[in-house]
């Protein structure tokens, strides 16, 4: 076993599960929202995805034009149409919605589109790699992927420490109330914020699609993944949440290469590991609520 | 014609009655104070003005259109603002991005981020600070500051002395008392009502949810003024 070449392939797949995660903490920070569709909506991102290739023939990178704007635009319209209606009545109203979309969209899927898998055909690049020296090679999707998180990091930090709109996510976080009487519409911050989460998300289940199979159930496996993420880096920090994910991809990489059947019990072992010993995550920024 | 007319509005919490048919006007320009004491109804109508709490019955103008009912943004945008109860600085923002936080109203004035820093001084020392690590007092600043912000025509300011030192509360009030030679018409609640017979052009008081007394400082005496304060 080469543990050099185990440990970059875990970092490359932890960049997948840092996206989920900062998707989901993002809407959970900014409305406190527990969004247990999170995983189906990023396996209907590649859905759409596949839709978008058989119909127009276009390569799956070209897709991500549509399917970022067209997931932001399906995460405003959830949270307009539906869950404003429940927020401010408890947790539970909002994470009984967000099941049974969790379930609509599972079964959805199924009748659309069989319980086959499916792979979003991206030719040559769905093998390209870049070797790093010795018997390391990375593939060239992932690397994208994890240029993306980066990048998608660095600009929601921007975004919220020096924008208006951003300041606005921050204050209605911490106090909606406050918030609406300085003029902040929260509803429609919240609709924003659900449609950051979507967008993010979408480019990481095509990327993910263009490497490994999908199916119409593989959607709470990746919930499961994006707490994981969550749990391990510690809720409040977007950097935290990244390293998160990426730990848990080494994880599960390091339990794959020990036995093949210890991939996903690796991560879930590190992630009740880390609930036990440091129950705010790793790297949290903890605030007293 | 009156800025703002509250018309006999009736406000509940769930099935408990907070306010019996209230009726208060306020005319541009003019400061007017709500004293009471605690439970009387104040902040229930200051948060009912602002479009936090909706009537069940009557209703509320402001330059004669009707305001009850609009969600507090809104309101907010139609240039009333609010000084709330507990000053609630948002805790992760800085003293000036709570400030810029007042923009969000969308509104042009003559209120920005350096004409507040002239009026309170310190703030613009400690712009960088996180908004709650401030004093007290200096929090109230941040939060009437953050008001004006938003270039309001009417302010409502609910008990800006609260849990401050006697030195405190005279600098804001000296503070208040020059908002309002600017031209901005003042809501003020209060308790301490020593404090807001100084300032007032009108007061109102509450008891019990329903309008006890109102008039001019100047025309109400001691007695009248402590029987409708405390009903006794």
């Amino acid at each position: 076993m080469d543990w050099a070449s185990t440990i970059v392939q875990g970092l490359l797949l932890g960049g997948f599960y840092a996206l989920y995660g900062i998707g989901l903490s993002l809407i959970f920070g900014v409305m406190r929202l527990v969004n247990l569709a999170h995983g189906d909506l990023i396996v209907c991102a590649a859905y759409l995805s596949l839709v978008l290739i058989d119909v127009s023939g276009l390569p799956p990178l070209l897709t991500l034009m549509i399917v970022i704007p067209g997931m932001f635009g399906l995460g405003v319209v959830l949270q307009r149409g539906v869950l404003n209606r429940v927020l401010g009545s408890g947790p539970m109203p909002p994470l009984l919605i967000t099941f049974g979309i969790s379930i609509i969209i599972q079964n959805g899927l199924l009748l659309m589109f069989t319980a086959d898998t499916q792979r979003l055909p991206a030719g040559s690049l769905e093998t390209a790699s870049v070797p790093l020296g010795g018997w390391v090679t990375v593939g060239v999707l992932p690397i994208l992927n994890m240029a993306i998180a980066i990048l998608a990091i660095i600009g929601l930090q921007q975004f919220m420490g020096r924008t208006d709109l951003g300041r606005a996510f921050r204050a209605t976080s911490d106090d909606p109330t406050t918030a609406e009487l300085m003029g902040i519409d929260s509803k429609q911050i919240y609709g924003l914020a659900m449609g950051a989460s979507l967008a993010l998300i979408a480019v990481a289940g095509i990327l993910l699609g263009m490497r490994t199979t999908f199916g119409p159930s593989d959607g709470p496996a990746r919930l499961i993944y994006a707490f994981e993420a969550v749990i391990i880096g510690g809720l409040g920090s977007l950097w935290g949440t990244f390293a998160g994910g990426l730990l848990l991809g080494v994880a599960q990489s390091i339990g794959a290469a020990i036995n093949p059947g210890w991939f996903q019990l690796a991560g879930h072992i590190l992630a009740l590991l880390v609930l036990a010993i440091r129950p705010t995550g790793l790297f949290a920024r903890t605030r007293d609520l | 014609m009156s800025m703002l007319v509250v018309d006999s509005i009736e406000v509940f919490y769930g099935e408990f009655q907070a306010l019996f048919g209230v009726n208060l006007e306020v005319a541009e320009g003019e400061t007017v104070a709500i004293i009471g004491a605690n439970g009387a109804g104040k902040t229930t109508l200051l948060r009912t003005i602002a479009g936090v709490l909706c009537p069940r019955s009557g209703q509320v103008l402001y330059r004669g259109m009707r305001i009850d009912g609009h969600p507090a943004y809104a309101v907010t945008r139609l240039g009333i603002a609010m000084v709330p109860e507990g000053r609630k600085i948002f805790p992760s923002l800085s003293v000036r991005e709570n400030l810029l936080i007042g923009r969000q109203s969308g509104r042009k004035g003559p209120w920005n981020i350096e004409r507040v820093f002239d009026l309170f001084p310190v703030l613009r020392e400690r712009a960088d600070f996180p908004g709650i690590d401030l004093s007290g007092g200096q929090q109230q600043m941040l939060a009437i500051g953050r008001a004006l912000m938003s270039n309001p025509d009417l302010i409502l300011m609910d008990e800006i002395s609260l849990g401050l030192a006697p030195v405190v509360v005279r600098e804001l009030y000296e503070t208040v008392q020059e908002i309002t030679r600017a031209g901005t018409t003042v809501v003020i609640v209060e308790q301490d009502v020593t404090r807001s017979l100084q300032v007032a052009d009108r007061v109102y008081c509450l008891l019990e949810g329903e309008v006890s007394l109102s008039g001019r400082p100047v025309d109400l005496s001691r007695e009248q003024i402590s029987l409708a304060y405390f009903g006794v």
